[in-house]
C-alpha cells in the first residue's frame, strides 16, 4: 500500500505528531487548520483511532481541493485560516440570565413566530438552569424512545456508545471526497444527530419535537447521520423557524441517510440563520451536503425545506434511489430578499429499476436578491421504467431581484418517463389592488399570496411547523413591498 | 354619501375622465350606462382607489370625508365595495380564507371582534345559497380557473358577505346566463337599504329589469351627458349614444 498517497502523507506528516502542542484543556483553538487542530478535536472528543484516521484522510484531501465556484453566488473569498475550529459551547457565565437581558428585537420577532414561551429562552442562549421547564420533557421523551429501541444522541455520544454503526455508515452516503465543503466537514466536523431506528419500529414521535427542546449548539460543521432499518419509519425535523443567533459565519454541515428495505425517512427543515441586514452586511453563509441514500427496495426518502435564512445558501438535498421501486422526493420553498443568495435544488439519481421521483421547489425572490433552482435528474443505464416529475415555480416581488433554472437532466434509459415544468410569475398589482379593495392590507396581500404559492410544499411539513414555517415566511419578506 | 365634483383623472398620461360630477345618495341605486372606452371602469376604479389612475383635479367626498386622502384599504374598510370588470385571479389563496380576511378587517375597523372559521363558514354557506351558487367555490383558489360567470358571481358573493355601504359593480351582469343574472339581481337587492348606495355599470337593459335603479346616467369622453329617470335606459337601448354624443359636442 506504499503507493497510496494518503498513506504516504501519514508517514511524512508523523512526525508533527508530537511536535505539535495545543492546550487541549483551553476552550477554544487558535484560528487555522492544520493536522494538530484535527488531531486535536478529535482528542477533546476522545475518539477511537478510527474516527481519527477517518478525519486524518479527509483533511489531507481537503488541502488539495479548490472552493467551487459555479455556484450562481457571489462572496467574498472565505480565509480558512481566520475561522476557529473548535470552541466550546459558551460558558453560562457569560449568557444571559433570563429573557430580560435578551435583546427586545429578537424576542419581538419570537412573538410574530409564535414560538413557545418555554423554548424562547434556550433558544436566546439563555443559561440553561433558567429554562427549567424543558428538562423534564426531555426525559420524558427519552425514556419512550429508549422503549422503542430508537437511538437518538448527539454524533459525538454515538462514537462513544456504537462505534460499530458509525463506522459502518458514516461517509457511506456522502464520501469524504464528495465536493470541498463535505471534505472540510468531514475533517473537522464538532458535532450533530445520530438516529437509528432498528427493523420494524415506527419511531413513536416527530424527532422534531425533542430536538427542539434538546438541540444544543452544535456549531458550524454539523454532521447528521440518520439509518432507518429495515421496515422502519421517522420522521425527523431540523432547526428550527426562529432566527439562530450564531457569531460563525461560514456553516458547512453534512447529512446523511440511509433507508433500508421498506424503510422510510422524512427529513423536514426549517432554516432560518441570520441572513445579513436589508443592505447585505452580515449574515450566515451556508453550504451544506445533505444526501438519502435508499438503499433498501421499496424505501422511501422524502426531503422538504423551507429556506428563508442565511446570506448565502448553497444546498442540494439529493437521492440515491439505487433499491428497485425505491421512492424520493424533494418539496422546497427558498426564500431570498435584499441581498440574499440562495443556490439550491436536488438531485434524484437513479439506478434500481421502477424508481420515481418527485421535485417541487419554490422559489420567491424579492428585493435585490438571486435565487437559482439546480436540479439533476439522472437515470443510469440499468433504471428501467425510472420516472419523474418535476415542478420548479418562481415568483418574484419587486423588479430588481431575479430568479433562475438551471435543470440538467441525464437520461441512459429509453424507458424513463420524465415530466418537467417551470413557470415564472410576479405578484402583479392587480392582485395586490384587488386584496386592498377588499379591505386587506398591502402586506398582509403579499404574505397571503406567497403562502397560497409555497401551498404544496407547506402540506408536506409536520402539522405543528406547517403555521410556524407560514408566519417564518411573512417575517422574512417584511417590507418586501411598498 | 358619495359626492364627485369636477374629477379629471388620467391613465398612462391620457386624461379618461374631464370634469365629471355625480352624486349618489343614501338608499339610492345608480346606474352608470355609456359607450366602450367612454371611462366607467375608470370612474369605479378611482372611487376603489387604484393608484394606477391619477386624479389631476376635482373632489371626491364619501360621508364629506375626502376619499383622496385615503388608501384603498382604507376606503374598502369603511364600506366601499367594488365589484370587478374582470376580477383577477391569485392562484393558491384559497377563496374562503381571502373573504374571511377580508371580513374581519372590516370588523376590527369598525371596533368588533373577529369571528373563527367556524362562524365565518355558517355565514358564508348562508349567503351562497341565497346566490344559488355551490359551496366548493369556497375552497378553491381566488378566480383561479373560474369561467367568467362564475367570477362575476364570486364578487356578488363577497359582496353580500362585506355587506358594503356603497357597491359599484362594473359590468357584474355581462356574460352572465339567465340564472346567474338572476342571483346576482337577488344578490343586489338583498343589499339595498335605506344606509346603502349601489351604482351599477351596465350596458343592458335586461339587469334593470330585475334591479330598478332610481337615476340613470350616461358616460361620454368622460362626463356625465346626461341623466334621467329609469325610462332613460330603453331609451337608450332604442337609440343608440350618437344622439347624446352629437348633442353633447354640439
Ligand atoms: N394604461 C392605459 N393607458 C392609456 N389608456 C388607457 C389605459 N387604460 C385604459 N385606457 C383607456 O381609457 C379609456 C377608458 O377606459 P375604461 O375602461 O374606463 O372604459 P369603459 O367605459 O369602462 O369601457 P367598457 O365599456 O369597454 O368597459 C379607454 O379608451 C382605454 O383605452
Ligand atoms: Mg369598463
Amino acid at each position: 500500500m506504499a503507493t497510496d498517497p494518503d498513506n504516504i502523507e501519514n508517514l511524512v506528516n508523523r512526525r508533527y505528531r508530537h511536535g505539535f502542542v495545543t492546550d487541549i484543556e483551553s476552550d477554544s483553538l487558535p484560528p487555522g487548520l492544520d493536522e494538530g487542530v484535527v488531531r486535536a478535536i478529535s482528542a477533546r472528543k476522545n475518539e477511537p483511532e478510527f474516527m481519527l484516521e477517518w478525519r486524518l484522510r479527509a483533511y489531507r484531501h481537503w488541502r488539495k481541493l479548490k472552493e467551487p465556484t459555479w455556484a450562481h453566488v457571489h462572496y467574498p473569498a472565505i480565509d480558512y485560516d481566520a475561522i476557529s475550529y473548535f470552541s466550546a459551547p459558551k460558558s453560562d457565565a457569560d449568557r444571559p440570565k433570563s429573557l430580560d437581558e435578551v435583546d427586545p428585537k429578537l424576542l419581538e420577532t419570537y412573538d410574530k413566530l409564535g414560538i413557545p414561551l418555554h423554548e424562547r429562552a434556550r433558544l436566546a442562549g439563555v443559561a440553561v438552569d433558567a429554562v427549567f421547564d424543558s428538562v423534564s420533557v426531555a426525559t420524558t421523551f427519552k425514556a419512550k424512545l429508549a422503549e422503542a429501541g430508537v437511538i437518538f444522541c448527539p454524533f459525538s455520544e454515538a462514537v462513544q456508545k456504537h462505534p460499530e454503526l458509525v463506522q459502518k455508515y458514516l461517509g457511506s452516503v456522502v464520501p469524504q471526497r464528495d465536493n470541498f465543503f463535505a471534505t472540510l466537514n468531514s475533517a473537522v466536523f464538532s458535532d450533530g444527530s445520530f438516529v437509528y431506528i432498528p427493523k420494524g419500529v415506527r419511531c413513536p414521535m416527530e424527532l422534531s419535537t425533542y430536538f427542539r427542546i434538546n438541540a444544543a449548539n452544535t456549531g458550524q460543521f454539523e454532521r447528521t447521520l440518520i439509518i432507518a432499518d429495515e421496515d422502519s419509519h421517522v420522521s425527523y425535523l431540523e432547526g428550527c423557524t426562529a432566527p439562530m443567533r450564531d457569531e460563525n459565519q461560514l456553516h458547512a454541515a453534512v447529512v446523511e441517510l440511509v433507508a433500508l428495505k421498506n424503510a422510510r425517512i422524512k427529513y423536514s427543515t426549517v432554516q432560518n440563520w441570520y441572513p445579513g441586514d436589508e443592505n447585505g452586511v452580515g449574515g450566515i453563509y451556508n453550504f451544506v451536503t445533505k444526501r438519502g441514500d435508499c438503499r433498501g427496495a421499496n424505501s422511501k426518502i422524502s426531503w422538504t425545506q423551507v429556506e428563508t435564512g442565511s446570506a448565502i445558501t448553497w444546498k442540494y438535498p439529493s437521492c440515491i434511489l439505487r433499491g428497485d421501486n425505491s421512492v424520493g422526493e424533494f418539496y422546497s420553498v427558498a426564500v431570498a430578499n435584499n441581498y440574499q443568495q440562495a443556490d439550491t435544488g436536488t438531485k434524484m439519481i437513479h439506478i434500481g429499476r421502477n424508481t420515481s421521483s418527485t421535485i417541487v421547489s419554490k422559489g420567491i425572490s424579492a428585493g435585490h436578491a438571486q435565487n437559482a433552482y439546480r436540479g439533476l435528474v439522472r437515470v443510469m443505464p440499468q433504471a428501467a421504467g425510472a420516472r419523474n416529475h418535476t415542478q420548479c415555480d418562481s415568483l418574484l416581488i419587486g423588479k430588481d431581484c431575479g430568479a433562475h433554472t438551471f435543470p440538467y437532466m441525464e437520461i441512459k434509459n429509453p424507458s424513463a418517463r420524465i415530466e418537467h415544468e417551470a413557470t415564472t410569475s410576479k405578484i402583479s398589482a392587480d392582485q395586490l389592488f384587488y386584496c386592498r379593495q377588499r379591505g386587506i392590507a398591502e402586506e398582509d396581500a403579499v404574505n397571503m399570496i406567497v403562502n397560497g404559492f409555497c401551498k404544496e410544499v407547506f402540506k408536506e411539513l409536520p402539522m405543528e411547523f406547517a403555521v410556524e414555517a407560514q408566519n417564518l415566511l411573512n417575517v422574512s419578506l417584511e417590507g418586501a413591498v411598498g | 354619501m358619495l359626492e364627485i365634483k369636477n374629477l379629471n383623472a388620467s391613465i398612462g398620461g391620457s386624461e379618461i375622465l374631464r370634469g365629471l360630477s355625480l352624486c349618489v345618495r343614501a338608499g339610492e341605486v345608480h346606474a352608470i350606462m355609456g359607450p366602450n372606452g367612454s371611462g366607467k371602469s375608470t370612474l369605479a376604479q378611482v372611487v376603489a382607489g387604484n393608484d394606477a389612475y391619477v386624479v389631476n383635479s376635482g373632489s371626491l367626498l364619501f360621508d364629506g370625508q375626502d376619499l383622496l386622502a385615503l388608501e384603498p384599504e382604507e376606503r374598502a374598510r369603511r364600506g366601499i365595495f367594488l365589484g370587478f370588470q374582470y376580477p383577477v385571479e391569485i392562484p393558491g389563496v384559497n377563496n374562503a380564507y381571502l373573504l374571511k380576511a377580508a371580513f374581519n378587517a372590516r370588523r376590527k375597523h369598525a371596533g368588533l371582534s373577529e369571528i373563527d372559521a367556524f362562524e365565518f363558514l355558517k355565514l358564508a354557506k348562508e349567503k351562497m345559497a341565497m346566490l344559488d351558487m355551490d359551496p366548493k367555490f369556497l375552497n378553491r383558489g381566488v378566480n383561479e380557473g373560474f369561467s367568467g360567470g362564475e367570477k362575476k358571481r364570486n364578487e356578488i358573493l363577497q359582496m353580500a358577505i362585506l355587506e358594503p355601504r356603497l357597491a359599484v359593480l362594473d359590468e357584474t351582469d355581462s356574460g352572465l346566463d339567465i340564472d346567474a343574472l338572476r342571483a346576482v339581481a337577488n344578490g343586489v337587492n338583498a343589499l339595498r337599504g335605506p344606509d346603502r348606495a349601489i351604482i351599477l355599470v351596465t350596458h343592458y337593459q335586461r339587469l334593470l329589469d330585475y334591479i330598478e335603479p332610481d337615476f340613470v346616467h350616461v358616460l361620454s369622453d368622460g362626463r356625465i351627458v346626461r341623466s334621467g329617470d329609469k325610462s332613460l335606459a330603453p331609451e337608450l337601448e332604442e337609440k343608440g349614444y350618437d344622439w347624446l354624443r352629437e348633442a353633447a359636442n354640439a
